[in-house]
């Protein structure tokens, strides 16, 4: 993965706008903070192989991005991100790595499903 | 020394926990000649160490972490390595039966003497803890006679206050090199606390020695 370049990315998310497309979508601080840190309030959330379709993606504001994803009745978004691949599988690949190189967001779009 | 078993069946949720928690244990076993086999339930798919610049993205981390997993059991000298195929952070929601049966297949397999994993409730993250449920369930419904003992590592912060001292320390200091290889092939996971680590095992530090050196359990008692 890189970091991100706006005007790369967004040609990428243009491509698969108005197809089906699998989602990866995933926030975490990690199993173990409210275990370093007593009291730390713990949550995140998960999504894989949903299949969606939007009409607009979009890559907003300075790195970190937001991503937002526009559905047909409905929104996706992705807050922190910093950089982003397209694989070998033609999948566009984001997340949103810390100083520390930990995933605090990931957000993947593919048009094949995902590994289990 | 260790008590000698007939075989040693080892049952984590993560490619590290092995290794963080008892590759001295492992390693010592297989130098007494007693077979052990560790069933990992998922590829730890869900890891936050990416780097920063990354080595790897969400899609690639699990053949990355097959891969260290693989050369952490060589390390240990541990041959008989079965992934289990579940998803990291997953396992409390899977279908308990389906976590007994896979349980209860592998014990009626070996037929071990004594089997390892987490504690039900204090084994801080919840796949430890769903392990821990998921192979004490599946023991429990087993005839008390065939039961083999169930060795459990537990470490949240409340564990000594709700459990006392461990009933059972492994000391492997003979090993401590295996373990740190073991350590060591988890590349991505033990990257960023190795190098402090090995400073402090350099510098004789009490903590860092213990923590290397001995391994310790809670034994738990069917009803």
């Amino acid at each position: 993965m890189e970091t991100v370049d706006v005007t790369h990315l967004q040609e990428l998310l243009d491509s698969f706008a108005n197809k089906d497309v699998y989602i990866h979508l995933e926030t975490t601080n990690g199993s173990y903070a409210s275990h370093f840190q007593e009291g730390f309030f713990n949550a995140g959330a998960f999504i894989r192989n949903v299949i969606i379709r939007y009409e607009l993606g979009k890559v907003a504001g300075e790195s970190p991005h937001r991503i937002g994803l526009k559905l047909p009745s409905g929104w996706i978004y992705a807050q922190g991100i910093t950089h982003y691949t397209l694989d070998e599988h033609n999948r566009l690949l984001m997340a949103g790595l810390g100083p520390d190189g930990k995933l605090a967001v990931a957000l993947e779009i593919s048009e094949t499903p995902f590994a289990y | 020394m260790l008590q000698k078993e007939r075989h040693v069946l080892v049952v984590f949720p993560h490619p590290d926990d092995e290794s963080f928690g008892i590759a001295g244990t492992i390693a010592e076993y297989i130098e007494m000649g007693v077979p052990v086999t560790y069933a990992c339930l998922t590829l730890g798919e869900m890891g936050r160490n990416l780097g920063n610049p990354p080595f790897a993205n969400r899609e690639t981390l699990p053949q990355i972490r097959k891969q260290e997993l693989l050369d952490a059991c060589d390390a240990m000298g541990l041959t008989d390595l079965r992934m289990m195929g579940l998803r990291d952070k997953t396992i409390e929601f899977e279908d308990p039966e389906k976590l007994v049966k896979m349980m209860t297949d592998l014990i009626e397999e070996l037929t071990p003497s004594l089997v390892i994993s987490f504690h039900p409730t204090l084994a801080v993250h919840p796949d430890h803890n769903a392990t821990g449920v998921a192979v004490i369930e599946a023991m429990s419904r087993m005839p008390e006679a065939n039961r083999p003992v169930l060795y459990m590592k537990a470490f949240d912060n409340d564990t000594l206050n709700q459990l006392g001292e461990p009933h059972v320390v492994h000391q492997t200091p003979n090993v401590a090199d295996k373990k740190i290889a073991a350590l060591r092939a988890h590349a991505s996971q033990t990257v960023w606390m190795l190098p402090d680590m090995e400073k402090r095992w350099a510098a004789n530090d009490k903590d860092a020695l213990d923590w290397l050196y001995n391994e310790a359990f809670y034994i738990h008692k069917f009803n």
